[in-house]
Parts: structure tokens; C-alpha cells; sequence
């Protein structure tokens, strides 16, 4: 297997100062391969955006490693990682609020090309053209202002935006949470079609498992910070080892209404991330818990071909209709 | 949460028939709602369902009397609506001073933000006891022992210390338990719930459903559960309807409209899905899309959806088709439904 494209080891993020200090990302480690798409999945405080804001280096991180083809660049200057800006692109969630609204389509996509010296004049011109038509617009669409429109086309230019550099790594931020059921369906075809045209890593963070499994080939499961399983997506969706990727299946509604089902509903509410739980974060929500799980932080255990589970108590594989 | 097996004993709490909402706006008027048919029934659930541009919103916007004055009004239709006093008014035709009566008391509704529902300087416990003295006219300490009861029934650990929290000091989950103790407060007969779960994680949004349909089911409540999200349908609806472009194309019992979907939107949207989607020879799964996007509240005389669907035939564009029986309870908006069938 060849290199991956990007390694995080140990990473951490911690927000504020003593004593109010948010946990954001703890001891977070997987890599994504070259031409992989990985999935981050996980509810809100999980730290999912902020490991994509890690790896662009738009935060900086507290502790650990982000290693990009080798070359450790957690700690590396704004300056030393402009080069590395134009191969790691993100698409956002919010395509009225990622575009910003004064520029016409043309400027929007030039800015782009612009800050990495790609092109200039006819050659310009011909890139956004092309860039437009691989993203499913037309040429004369580079005129108009994101205004004129729909929430799935501008989801579109910002794609073709985030295509402009030719990049290795795509960071895909909830990219379809914002559009309505037929349009995601649409965009999900063509990320899936570019990812595959162009060889893209892609990191895809979502909070929708449907989206998730169907987008990646691996799935990386986050709860407060931290890695609760992570494994090859069928593995994960169909076998899950972690109570907590148990309970997360469980408790996406399906579209099915003949689906038999089975209700461990999780009682309460995800905790502070001021102050997580000792030992096992999710242990005071968790059906498993014991007096042990408060004790030490579980280590990821193997369950099988590069999938793994920080779970001290051996849940048993559980299928995604048990 | 299964749907019943056995019809309604009862007549509809709400029976909406042939509903029309105009706006008057810059451009001239506009119908973004038009003939929506739509039942509800006490201690059943019905989900409308739609895209944004669908109407669903306005449409319980309409039920409850809160279209934006004086540019939107109701241009034609009833709302029937039958009351604890077992009499059937027309909301419709009610003046704005009665409607405010039976909102809160009759009719309650809960919404995607909490946040925009509740009062940031009153306690939670406040709130609720003010509103249950206006409606039930109970004193002081019997208002706050309500309160601090509603909190309770709807699973809010602590509810006692709870109800002299502030709406800030409380997560979005316990927000919305929150707004649903308020709206259940004075126990409605009618509730209706917009988007109520959009904003919530999964976890926290599967014990807010459990909730609702726990509390419909020990109240009797009807419930119009506005939602875009099928797996949601899936889960909490007995009937859907579905509305497109200001339109009612389809409705069904939960069931058939999964199994046998007949309106080519229906088919469309649930093909859409990614739980759906279908692996290709390649090993890509690729997802059924729906090409173009949801059409403005435009005046074309033909069938809405045709200029996106993949069954349109010239005759679909020059005639609007009527919403008809096509099944037992299941009625489809669409002029090649022999085709369909």
C-alpha cells in the first residue's frame, strides 16, 4: 500500500485557559490514503470541524501530529504552508454563506487561480469555463452573482472553486446538510464522479450515517473528541463494535416504516466538553458502564481487518436491523 | 411507534379542504399554497412533507392563524377544525380574536429554534404557569405546580430545580422538551410541530419523537408533523401527505406510501434517498437524483412537477391534474397514473 496522503498522531485541540478549557479534539489518530474518502461522523461537540481545521492548519493544534505525504506540518509557519494551501481545498456546508455575494461566479472561481498564479488571461478565462462544465454549469453561468442561483448550484461553484488548484485533499464539510433531499442527491453523484475522475482524497465529515456510508470507504466515529471506532464502512454500518456507533445507528430514523426496531433509546444529553467524563467519555450514557469505565481512557482494540473499537467491555458485532 | 391497524373511531380533529394562501408582494400576488386537502385525527399523526418551496410551512401557518398581515391571506378553502366543546368551526372564517383564543388552549405549536418561542428573561417554570393562568385560570401556586408537573411529564430530569432555570442554561434537547411542556401545557387537541427535531443531534432527536408520540398517544392529541426528512415520516407518521410547489401531489398511509408510492415525485424523492442508493457495476453507488430544482409558485396552467419528471407527456403541461383516488386512502396528483399503476 502506498503512503498516505495524510497522518494524524495524538492530536489534540484545547480552547481557552485553566480552569475553562474545552476538550475539542483529544488523542485523535487515522490516516487517509491517497484517493480514499474518509468519513468523520459524529453529533454536535464531537470535534469533527475542527479536525478538518486542524489539518488546513486554520487552527493550530495543541499537541500531536498532522503529517501531509510525511512532513509533519502541525507546526510549520502560515508562510511555509502556503504551497501546501493549493493541494488541501474546503467545501463548506453553507453555500449562501460561503460565496461571498459581491463577486460574479468568474471572480469567485479567478480568486482562486489567482492566489496560486494558475492562469491568466485567455488561459483564465478557458480554465473557468472548463472548471464550470466539470461541475455540471454552464459557461455563461460565470457572469452571474450567487444570488441568481439555487442552493445546489452554488453548492457547484463552490466546488469548482475548491477544484481551481488542482488539489490532492478535499476537506468536505457537511457539503449536502444544507439542500433539500433531490438537489444532495445530486451533489453526491457528482463528488463521488469527481473523486473518482480526478483520484481526490477526500475527508467527508457528516452527521448523517446514510450520507456518510454511501460517500466513504472508511469511517472514522467521534464522541466528545475522541475516536470512538473507526474501520472500513461496511464494517462499521453493518457490524458496529462501540455502544456508542450502536446507539448512533440506532437512533437514525430509517426510511422505513416496516423496519422492525429496536428502541435503546440513549437518555440524556451529550456532556460539556468544559468538563468530559473521567475514564470513557461516553460512559455516562453508555447501557454497558461499570464502575471500571470511569477508571482509564479504553485503547482502541481490534476487532478485525483495520477496524477497531475503544470499548473495555467486548460488545458483541451487532447488526445494523438488530 | 407503528402505525395503527384499526381506522379512526373518531371524526377529523382537523379537515383542511381546498386551501389557497396568496401573498401580495412587489411582483404582484403570488399562491405559494393552492386546493391542499389535508386530514388530522385525535391520537394520530399526520406528516407533511415537502422541499423548501413546498407550502408546508405556510400552510400551518395558515391552520393557526399567523400568515404575515396584511400581505398574506387565506383566498379560499375551510379549516375545519373540532374543538373540546365537540362543535366544528371553520378557522378560516374565525376572526383574529377568536383564533387567539383557541391557539395555546386548542391548538398548540412547536418549532425547529425553541430559542424563538421562548422568553430569554422568564425561568422555564415561569413561562409555562403564566400561560396555563391566561388559558386554564388557575392561581399562582396552582400555575407553577403545573408548570413544574409538565416539565416532569415530559422527561426532564430535576424538573422541580429545572423550572427556575433560564431557556440559556439549557441544552437544544432540553429546549425543546422544554417548548413541547408549554405547548402541552393546557393539553391541546391539536398539536402541531414544525420541523421540531431539524436542529437536534440523532440521539437526542429519536428521544424527542419517543416524547411526541408517548404524549399523542396518552392524550388523544392529533398531531401535524411538518417535516422534509422521510426517515422521520418513516418513523413517526400513521398518514403523509406530500406537497410540492404550493401543491398536495400525494397522500397515503405511511405504509403504502413506502411500499407503493404512486405519484412520480413520491417515487422520485424516496429513490433519492441514500439509504437507496444502488451499487453500481464499478462498485460506485450512485443515488437516483431528481434533475433541475423545485420550480417558484409559478402560474404554468400545467402539472408543477412535469418540467422535472421523467414520465411528463405533452398533455401534463397544458393541464392541471386533480388530486384523485387511486387506492383505498391513497390519492395521487397525476394525469398518466393509469400509466403508473
Amino acid at each position: 500500500m502506498s503512503a498516505p496522503l495524510i497522518s494524524l498522531a495524538g492530536l489534540c485541540k484545547r480552547f481557552g485557559a485553566p480552569p475553562a478549557v474545552v476538550h475539542a479534539v483529544e488523542d485523535v489518530s487515522f490516516d487517509i490514503n491517497p484517493g480514499e474518502v474518509l468519513g468523520l461522523v459524529g453529533e454536535s461537540g464531537s470535534g469533527k470541524s475542527t479536525i478538518g481545521r486542524l489539518i488546513l492548519r486554520a487552527l493550530d493544534p495543541s499537541e500531536g501530529q498532522i503529517r501531509f505525504e510525511g512532513r509533519d506540518i502541525a507546526s510549520i509557519s502560515q508562510r511555509q504552508m502556503r504551497p501546501l494551501r493549493r493541494r488541501m481545498q474546503m467545501v463548506f456546508q453553507d453555500p449562501y454563506a460561503s460565496l461571498n455575494p459581491r463577486l460574479r461566479v468568474r471572480d469567485i472561481i479567478g480568486e482562486a487561480l489567482d492566489a496560486h498564479n494558475l492562469a491568466r488571461g485567455p488561459a483564465r478565462a478557458a480554465r473557468i469555463a472548463e472548471l464550470l462544465d466539470i461541475v455540471g454549469l454552464e459557461a455563461g453561468h460565470a457572469h452571474r452573482f450567487p444570488h441568481e442561483f439555487s442552493g445546489g448550484q452554488r453548492q457547484r461553484i463552490g466546488i469548482a472553486r475548491a477544484l481551481a488548484v488542482e488539489p490532492d485533499l478535499i476537506i468536505a464539510d457537511e457539503p449536502v446538510s444544507a439542500l433539500d433531499v433531490s438537489v444532495q442527491a445530486q451533489v453526491l453523484n457528482l463528488l463521488q464522479d469527481l473523486r473518482r475522475r480526478f483520484g481526490l482524497s477526500m475527508l467527508f465529515i457528516s452527521h448523517d450515517l446514510d450520507v456518510i456510508e454511501l460517500m466513504c470507504d472508511r469511517i472514522v466515529v467521534l464522541y466528545l473528541g475522541r475516536v470512538m471506532e473507526i474501520g472500513p464502512a461496511e464494517a462499521i454500518c453493518q457490524a458496529p463494535r462501540h455502544p456508542y456507533t450502536q446507539a448512533l445507528l440506532a437512533a437514525a430514523p430509517r426510511p422505513d416504516p416496516e423496519a422492525p426496531r429496536l428502541r435503546r433509546l440513549l437518555t440524556g444529553d451529550i456532556p460539556s466538553p468544559l468538563a468530559p467524563p473521567s475514564g470513557c467519555v461516553f460512559r455516562t450514557r453508555c447501557p454497558l458502564a461499570t464502575p471500571a469505565c470511569a477508571e482509564a481512557i479504553p485503547a482502541l482494540r481490534e476487532a478485525g481487518p483495520g477496524h477497531a473499537f475503544a470499548c473495555i467491555h467486548a460488545a458483541a458485532p451487532q447488526g445494523s436491523e438488530g | 411507534m407503528s402505525a395503527p391497524a384499526t381506522p379512526p373511531a373518531e371524526g377529523p380533529t382537523l379537515a383542511i379542504r381546498g386551501l389557497e394562501v396568496r401573498f401580495r408582494t412587489e411582483e404582484g400576488e403570488v399562491t405559494p399554497v393552492r386546493g391542499v386537502d389535508l386530514d388530522v385525527y385525535p391520537g394520530r399523526v399526520t406528516a407533511l412533507v415537502g422541499e423548501s418551496g413546498s407550502g408546508k410551512s405556510v400552510t400551518s401557518l395558515a391552520v393557526m392563524g399567523l400568515l404575515p398581515r396584511p400581505a398574506g391571506r387565506i383566498a379560499a378553502g375551510t379549516v375545519r377544525y373540532t374543538g373540546k366543546d365537540g362543535a366544528t368551526r371553520d378557522l378560516a372564517q374565525l376572526p383574529p380574536s377568536a383564533l387567539r383564543g383557541f391557539r395555546g388552549r386548542e391548538i398548540a405549536m412547536i418549532f425547529q429554534e425553541p430559542m424563538t418561542s421562548l422568553n430569554p428573561v422568564l425561568s422555564v417554570g415561569e413561562q409555562i404557569a403564566e400561560q396555563v393562568r391566561l388559558h386554564l385560570r388557575l392561581d399562582a401556586a396552582a400555575a407553577w405546580r403545573r408548570a413544574e408537573e409538565m416539565l416532569g411529564l415530559v422527561e426532564i430530569p430535576d424538573a422541580r430545580r429545572r423550572a427556575r432555570d433560564y431557556p440559556h442554561q439549557m441544552s437544544g434537547g432540553m429546549r425543546q422538551r422544554v417548548m413541547i411542556a408549554l405547548a402541552m401545557s393546557c393539553t391541546p387537541r391539536l398539536l402541531i410541530a414544525d420541523e421540531p427535531t431539524t436542529a437536534l443531534d440523532v440521539t437526542i432527536q429519536a428521544q424527542i419523537l419517543a416524547l411526541i408520540d408517548r404524549l399523542r398517544r396518552e392524550h388523544g392529541m392529533g398531531v401535524l408533523f411538518i417535516t422534509h426528512n422521510l426517515g422521520v415520516v418513516a418513523e413517526v407518521a400513521d398518514t403523509v401527505t406530500v406537497m410540492y410547489a404550493g401543491e398536495v401531489v400525494e397522500s397515503a398511509g405511511v405504509r403504502a406510501l413506502f411500499r407503493q408510492p404512486r405519484h412520480p415525485y413520491t417515487r422520485a424523492l424516496i429513490d433519492c434517498l441514500p439509504a437507496r442508493a444502488t451499487r453500481q457495476a464499478d462498485g460506485q453507488r450512485l443515488v437516483r437524483s431528481i434533475p433541475g430544482s423545485v420550480a417558484g409558485a409559478a402560474s404554468a396552467p400545467g402539472c408543477r412537477f412535469a418540467p422535472r419528471c421523467t414520465f411528463q407527456d405533452p398533455a401534463c403541461a397544458a393541464e392541471r391534474p386533480a388530486l384523485v383516488a387511486v387506492a383505498p386512502g391513497q390519492a395521487s396528483r397525476c394525469l398518466r397514473d393509469a400509466v403508473l399503476a
